[in-house]
């Protein structure tokens, strides 16, 4: 085993097509279906590449965060935008804890007298 | 407008030769070269089709130093197309019955020459396109260039990178886009733009080092925010990639990226893209006369092959169109994506 001082790497994301190394079928069915779903349709491609980019960052993957970047630039996107889909991933995350702050109170509502 | 920066000759930087550039592309490791790229898809040796465009560059002289521009142009340039190369442009222009003249630069208008150019160019019946950069018409002594292009019927291919102040900026210049925003009301004010036949184009290179997106979905993006922010209307966005050589190369070379863009822009390659790409039906003419496949490689000194004429004074169209087309490692620039040309994306 290489010595890899980080277990992410940005040149393994041009990688990602080796998935197939072990399951060709499979990942021939995942990117013909990727590919699908970011071509125009009822959301623009620019839509869903700002859809994809704040996804990015409420699953904190770093590939999907260079890509999606990337490609929010290249579909016309600007700062401004680009954060704003960031602010809505984490209100959607900090939301959800937060949320979940109900179900608490369900338990202390039941446990208390 | 704000402060403009020195050229890469102004500031004695080696890259602001093209055979320092050429050096600088060779060295960097490739997947595949363009060669064998062209080869795969059964275009080697790259050969033109026809002569549609005659484009020539007036000089180098331009109010901007924009930072991704490949002429090195700016208002240190002394470069100035002569007389007698413009008048043997428009002999050729004629003579060849070329259809289109395209004329860049610098900025164009800057030309002391450039109002007569356009007009005997337009009475020779040519489809005449100036490469405009917004601001030019703006400077004392040029505000009169719009309303004699409009005369002339001249179609404006404009530069505007964005429809935002802080991108087109920071790639063109402070106060460049707030300039461009007023240039553009005058060429909306004179007809242009606005569907009655005065055509007026707009031009976006990324602001950075990535790939231009799709270019009919930027251009409604860009209609409907220039429409909305600033009542701006215009006919065709061009899409068009930055270009690895001159400032652009200066910057990835500064930026140490110069190795991944390149290998971007080969992976992107596009065979479809290849088939379209400009040198196929342009002739580029340079400020002293010397004839090139492309601006581009005018950049980089490297003119048509040896064996055909070389100089506009003896340029022969059956020769030229049968001539091989040089090309270089830049030439993957043309190709990436949806392909870019000076008439935006080629697919």
């Amino acid at each position: 085993m290489p010595d890899r001082p980080h277990y992410y790497h940005h040149h393994d994301l041009p990688r990602f097509g080796e998935i197939e190394r072990g399951a060709r079928e499979l990942a021939k069915k995942f990117f013909d279906w990727y590919g699908a779903v970011f071509s125009e349709g009822a959301l623009t491609a620019r839509e869903k590449a700002l859809i994809a980019l704040a996804v990015a960052h409420a699953v904190q993957c770093p590939y999907c965060i260079d890509a999606y970047s990337r490609d929010a630039l290249e579909k016309g996107s600007n700062l401004e935008q680009m954060t704003e889909a960031v602010h809505v991933a984490a209100a959607i995350r900090g939301g959800s804890s937060l949320v979940h702050g109900v179900q608490m109170l369900n338990h202390v509502d039941e446990l208390g007298m | 407008m704000g402060r403009v920066l020195p050229t890469l000759r102004k500031q004695g930087s080696p890259l602001a030769a093209g055979t320092a550039q050429r050096d600088v592309l060779a060295r960097i490791p490739l997947p595949r070269s363009f060669a064998d790229a062209l080869r795969a898809s059964h275009l080697y040796p790259l050969r033109p089709t026809t002569i549609e465009i005659l484009q020539i560059n007036v000089g180098k002289r331009c109010n901007q130093t924009c930072r991704h521009c490949h002429v090195d142009a700016g208002p240190d340039r002394v470069e100035v197309m002569p007389r007698t190369v413009m008048e043997a442009c428009l002999s050729f222009l004629e003579g060849a019955r070329i259809p289109t003249l395209d004329i860049t630069g610098g900025a164009p208008e800057l030309h002391p020459d450039f109002r007569e150019l356009v007009g005997r160019a337009a009475a020779l019946g040519a489809r005449v396109t100036h490469r405009c950069n917004l601001t030019a018409i703006l400077l004392p002594n040029y505000a009169d260039i719009p309303a004699h292009l409009a005369a002339h019927r001249v179609e404006v291919i404009a530069s505007l990178p964005y429809y935002q102040a802080r991108q087109t900026d920071a790639q063109r210049g402070d106060g460049v886009f707030e300039a461009s925003v007023v240039g553009l009301r005058r060429l909306n004010a004179l007809g242009y733009g606005m569907g009655g036949g005065l055509i007026l184009d707009l031009v976006t290179n990324p602001v950075g080092t990535y790939l231009p997106g799709s270019q009919a979905a930027l251009e409604r993006d860009w209609k409907r925010e220039l429409k909305r922010r600033h009542d701006i209307e215009f006919d065709h966005l061009y899409t068009i990639t930055n270009m690895p050589i001159s400032r652009f190369l200066a910057f990835l070379e500064e930026q140490g990226r110069t190795e991944e863009y390149l290998t971007r822009l080969v992976n992107a390659y596009n065979p479809r893209a290849a088939a379209g790409v400009m040198c196929r039906n342009t002739l580029s003419v340079g400020w002293d006369g010397t004839l090139y496949d492309c601006d581009f490689n005018q950049m980089l000194d490297l003119p048509v092959s040896a064996g055909v004429p070389r100089t506009i004074f003896d340029a022969e169209r059956a020769a030229l169109e049968s001539r091989d087309i040089e090309i270089g490692p830049h030439c993957f620039g043309c190709t990436a994506g949806a392909g870019s040309s000076c008439g935006g994306a080629v697919t």
